[in-house]
């Protein structure tokens, strides 16, 4: 297997300056790997301050780990030659979540689509430069001549979100980071754009991580999961392993809080569960000691690390710490 | 025209949940309701009965009295409505004097106690400002707030969107049971299905500004009568199964721009040559089960 792009032992800390209140560790000893030959989708799922953000950013280059290394071909991000960093900013894409805030609203559509066929040599006329613009876009699923030269405020946040897609998939990118794409999008168009996610995949196979506090969207549509709590990883592996039987206490509260859309009324009725508190466990242990319902005394003197429980899984609690 | 000729009853103690995607015009009903609209919005017409007497008639003093006492609105981001710079004490307080009763500082303390208990809130709580709340504690707070003159109707828009499912939960206990204890109904509007399916009673989808379903939440969610209902159901992703979500293709039409006849035939796979024409009026369909569309 030939990693792609890859998370080694990261860790990002930020504050701890003169005037803070102590430094914030946003994302602890974080590991990932994106394999290069079988294209797959990952998703990294987490509530508010669980690192989303931070990882998003430390495996696009913008931001530097505290400890710890990104790779991508083998090279680390913070060590690459120029050259390097052109193939990185061109193999590796991003969609960001707002998809009103990435246009500038004096350009029109087109400028985000031209922008990187220049910038990257892409086309050799302007003829070919629209042709391949006019194909990503239908590959989007949107109408090349509804679509382009309109301005942002023209379109709705389904069809800006799909332009965004569009984009990313212009330059044929290895790896597509996708960071919460679909929460600002509404229900019915929610869909259509995860499923050009997947078609990319499948089709085009490019692999993309998908970070997103959705649990069911990142069921439906990806391979493997990830599932932090504030900064940690509480439980990894096979997606249908991890929302079918989970073995976290965290991921099982997570999966109990979720309303579903179904007749079957079970959601308030269930036992009110751990509480929310969200004060630090000063000092070492488990993150989620405090809300856990299964803690024991062990559990704040040293953090559990991840326990292989089955062939496709680990979890970091030390209920599992005998699994097969 | 955000909202048009839409029409209900509310039954004491009932939850009703008025569901739709941005732009549908929910949030504009729940403010219609309370007379909020703000100029150079209006209401053009139509009636709102509480008890007995049509709120559209009242004059605006009289329309003041009511909202809080009788209906009261839980906002959407209520977190960013509290005010930053008094006490959450005071906050519950200050609506208390205007309308009009006059408690002794003693009677506030025991209140608020009281009210902030009745939310799962700590009695320190109190002296605390907004920013040293989570903001799972802030929307209780405003519940608190909300159920301080014990109103007849909640009206809560999108009470949990900005927090995280573990949280919302835990809000929307708090939320039934204090209105469990008033015996007062709530409206939930919102564009979560999930959260309506576990919530509510009965449901009300609304449409480019109509209201296209009213029906009892378990008939929406097995039997849906209007297919943008249907197909908004198919295009949740579910835990159960994998696959299964799709997309309703087209988009959501401008209010201002709305095409003839039945507003969601451009995207309905099952639209016949009236609904191009003629738009359909909400009828009962099958008992307690309201849909417009010509096609029932």
């Amino acid at each position: 297997m030939t990693t792609l792009l890859e998370a080694r032992r990261v860790t990002k800390v930020f504050g701890g300056g003169l005037f803070d209140r102590g430094p914030t560790l946003a994302l602890d000893d974080f590991s990932l790997a994106i394999d290069g030959d079988r294209p797959s989708i990952t998703a990294v799922v987490g509530e508010s301050g669980s690192g989303k953000t931070t990882l998003s950013r430390l495996l696009l280059g913008l931001t530097a780990p505290t400890g710890g290394e990104v790779h991508y071909d083998g090279r680390d991000l913070q060590a690459m030659s120029r050259a390097e960093w052109r193939a990185f900013r061109r193999d590796v894409q991003v969609i960001f979540q707002d998809p009103y805030e990435v246009y500038n609203p004096f350009y029109r559509v087109d400028h985000v689509l031209t922008t990187p066929v220049a910038k990257f040599g892409l086309a050799s006329s302007r003829a070919a430069a629209r042709a391949l613009i006019e194909d990503v876009l239908r590959a989007v699923g949107l109408r090349p001549e509804e679509t382009l030269g309109r301005f942002p405020h023209q379109l709705s946040g389904g069809q800006r979100q799909r332009v965004m897609v569009a984009r990313a998939l212009l330059l044929k990118p290895r790896v597509i980071l996708a960071d919460e794409p679909v929460s600002m999008v509404d229900a019915s168009l929610r869909a259509t754009i995860l499923a050009s996610l997947r078609r990319m995949n499948a089709e085009l196979g490019i692999s993309i991580v998908y970070i997103t506090h959705d649990l069911a969207t990142a069921y439906q549509i990806s391979d493997n999961i990830i599932v932090l709590y504030r900064g940690s990883v509480a439980e990894a592996g096979d997606v249908a392993l991890v929302v079918k039987q989970p073995r976290h206490p965290y991921t099982q509260l997570l999966l109990s809080s979720i309303p579903q859309a179904s007749a079957a009324r079970t959601w308030m009725t269930e036992n009110a569960v751990a509480s929310a508190a969200v004060h630090d466990a000063p000092g070492a242990g488990c993150k989620f000691a405090a809300r856990c319902p299964s803690v024991v005394s062990r559990c704040r003197e040293a953090a559990p690390p991840l326990f292989q429980t089955d062939r496709h899984r680990v979890v970091s609690c030390y209920l599992h710490q005998n699994a097969p | 025209m955000a909202a048009d000729s839409v029409s209900f009853g509310l039954r004491a103690g009932e939850r009703l949940g008025v569901v739709g995607e941005s732009g549908s015009g929910k949030s504009t009903l729940a403010l219609a309701i309370l007379r909020m609209i703000k100029p150079p919005g209006r209401i053009d017409a139509g009636e709102i009965w509480l008890d007995g007497v049509n709120l559209m008639t009242l004059s605006d003093e009289a329309m003041r009295r009511v909202r809080l006492a009788r209906i009261a609105l839980i906002p959407q981001g209520s977190m960013n409505s509290l005010n930053p710079v008094m006490r959450i004490k005071d906050q519950i307080s200050d609506a208390w004097r205007d309308h009009g009763l006059a408690p002794s500082r003693r009677q506030v303390e025991e209140r608020v106690r009281d009210l902030l208990e009745s939310v799962g809130l700590r009695p320190e709580v109190a002296h605390m400002f907004p920013h040293e709340l989570s903001g799972g504690m802030k929307q209780r707070a405003c519940i608190a707030i909300a159920i301080s003159l014990r109103p007849r109707v909640i009206i809560a828009d999108e009470p949990t969107s900005a927090l995280d499912v573990v949280v919302q939960k835990q809000v929307m206990e708090t939320l039934a049971r204090v209105q469990e204890d008033l015996g007062a109904s709530v409206i939930l509007v919102g564009h979560d299905m999930g959260l309506m399916a576990q919530f509510v009673d009965r449901l009300g989808v609304m449409y480019a500004g109509r209201l296209i379903e009213v029906s009892p939440v378990r008939d929406i969610f097995t039997q849906p009568l209007h297919p943008y209902t249907e197909m908004l159901i198919a295009s949740l992703p579910s835990l159960e199964q994998k696959g299964t979500f799709r997309g309703i293709p087209g988009l959501i039409p401008l209010l201002r721009d709305l095409p003839p006849g039945c507003a969601f035939h451009p995207r309905c796979p099952h639209a016949v040559d009236r609904c191009r024409v003629e738009e359909p009026r909400l009828r009962e369909i099958r008992p307690a089960g309201w849909a417009a569309c010509h096609l029932r």
